[in-house]
């Protein structure tokens, strides 16, 4: 009875460090300057100059989710089949990149990409011009692919581990071929993993403050540098609060697509159990 | 075919790797220009250790790290008795705002705490941020993966155990050190590594609520990749991805002693 107490010290962490603070944004986001109440925060959310910077980053994360779904899926698929005797370790070599810093990873990029880096090096031994590669669209959601790409990788490859190998089988006696038996059961099953894949490589590209910054320079906004503009250069903090709340809502519609599959996946399990029951 | 997938995923870990083995190559470079390779030198670790604002920042990610993995421990895994121990529906209430950060994206984190910051030091007419609303930061984000982790260790503990040990005359506290803190140790160890990591890689968070007295060394990173490459934070990377290998290659052969045990 009483060991419920010990969660006090938690609980008023969580009040204070977590709620409030969401809450202030929620205010700071309806007040201006002399503190009165008013909505026009939200309203120069929709103004053409903002509106086109928010679909940027929307359109640049949906764009990076895809490749990584194209490049992934089959990393995770390869992974997963039998066809190689260390996979363990293979699987361990996509992981360690994780463990350096993010911040370290995206900069690596610099070298590589800048005016007078190893690829325009290159170019230019071999006699073309060099070109501009850093501080484009392409820069960032090549960082995004770069960082996130582990992060598809690992759900899909979860889910197809652990899938029954007898309904291959089964599919197989059934008279399907590979591909068939491929995109009729295989692929249907593994959609929870892609699901998650998709919102854990969603949602970082969509917020990102870092990539953006470093690879597509100073004057390339999404609404995460967005935001940090308002609060550290602007220093208009109740439209930069009113940019947060826009994030948060793309971040929960976001949650709410993912736990849609999620439920299914609960059901089904459910079901499963209650048959067995049977 | 299998050549092919031989291929495909050499291509990959090419993508995944050629970066870092890159930023490792030109650490030693004598060159400042990146696309040139000049002959081999120790400079840049040489500049690395001199420099103070990149030191103190080191001892600040440091510090930071270890209280904040430490305090967010106890008050974690006192949590995750306490939920282990409600009913039902408040125990769903409180893991969907221990949820809470996990999802939150860093800018909105960073953001608000700079807002509660902000607000407390108004109402109080002082205070600034510096090394004490970072830490408090860090602690915020880490605790639900303290909790995360300590709480399935909890749920497949066996009640009986602590309750024998009650009756053969143990104090609550007594039978709580010795009985139920073994079982679950393993959690708490995952969760404090993990705590240690996430404040030793977090970037956004630090940005918003610390001073300039008090830079993380990723703020002091970030600060200088903006103006260009600098062979310093080569150096620098070489070290920190040591670090991790060595931290990796230490978890690895624990877990294989295990296994073969």
């Amino acid at each position: 009875m009483k060991s419920k107490l010990l969660s006090f010290p938690y609980i008023l962490c969580m009040i204070f460090l977590v709620i409030i603070p969401l809450l202030l944004i929620g205010y700071y986001s309806i007040i201006d300057f002399d503190g009165n109440l008013t909505l026009n925060n939200f309203s120069q959310v929709f103004e053409p100059m903002f509106l086109r910077i928010i679909w940027r980053s929307i359109r640049l994360a949906v764009i990076s989710t895809a490749i990584c779904f194209v490049i992934g899926y089959p990393i995770a698929y390869i992974l997963a089949s039998r066809d190689f005797v260390k996979k363990s370790f293979l699987l361990f070599l996509f992981i360690v990149p994780m463990w350096m810093n993010f911040l370290l990873r995206t900069y690596a990029w610099l070298t590589i990409l800048e005016n007078n880096g190893i690829v325009n090096t290159i170019f230019r031994a071999l006699g073309f011009d060099g070109f501009q590669l850093l501080y484009t669209e392409g820069a960032v959601v090549l960082g995004m692919v770069y960082n996130y790409l582990p992060f598809m990788v690992l759900p899909i490859y979860t889910v197809l581990t652990k899938m029954d190998n007898s309904l291959l089988e089964a599919s197989a006696d059934l008279g399907a071929n590979r591909r068939k038996t491929f995109t009729k059961v295989v692929f249907p099953l593994s959609i929870p993993g892609v699901a998650s894949g998709v919102t854990m490589v969603f949602m970082p590209s969509v917020t990102t403050f870092v990539i953006s910054n470093l690879l597509g320079g100073a004057d390339f906004l999404l609404i995460g540098n967005l935001i940090e503009q308002q609060f550290f250069r602007a220093n208009n903090w109740y439209f930069g609060a009113a940019l947060a709340v826009v994030m948060i809502v793309i971040i929960l519609v976001c949650n709410t697509f993912v736990t849609l599959f999620d439920k299914n996946d609960d059901n089904e399990r459910e079901a499963k159990r209650k048959h067995e029951k049977a | 075919m299998k050549k092919l997938k031989s291929i495909y995923l050499a291509l990959i870990l090419f993508f995944l790797y050629a970066p870092i083995v890159v930023l490792v190559v030109f650490s030693f470079n004598a060159s400042r220009s990146r696309g040139v390779w000049a002959g081999f030198t120790l400079d840049w670790y040489r500049a690395l250790f001199r420099d103070t604002r990149i030191m103190r920042a080191l001892y600040n990610t440091l510090l930071v790290g270890v209280l904040s993995a430490l305090i967010s421990t106890v008050i974690g895994t006192m949590a995750a008795i306490g939920i282990n121990n409600m009913g039902r529906k408040s125990r769903r209430l409180i893991m969907n705002i221990t949820n809470i950060p996990v999802f939150n994206p860093d800018v909105v984190i960073g953001v608000s705490l700079m807002l509660l910051y902000v607000t407390i030091f108004s109402i109080f007419r002082r205070g600034e941020l510096g090394f004490i609303t970072l830490l408090i930061a860090h602690i915020s984000f880490s605790i639900p993966y303290i909790i995360l982790s300590v709480l399935p260790k909890l749920r497949r503990l066996n009640k009986s155990l602590f309750e024998a040990a009650i009756d053969l005359g143990a104090k609550p506290a007594y039978a709580f050190f010795k009985v139920i803190l073994p079982e679950i140790s393993p959690g708490i160890l995952t969760g404090m590594i993990l705590a240690f990591t996430m404040s030793i890689d977090d970037f956004l968070v630090s940005f918003f609520t610390t001073g300039p007295e008090s830079d993380t060394l990723s703020v002091v990173v970030f600060s200088m990749a903006r103006r260009g490459v600098n062979p310093s934070i080569n150096a620098l990377s070489t070290l920190m991805l040591l670090v991790v290998l060595i931290l990796l290659f230490i978890i690895n052969l624990r877990d294989k002693k295990r296994l073969t045990e």
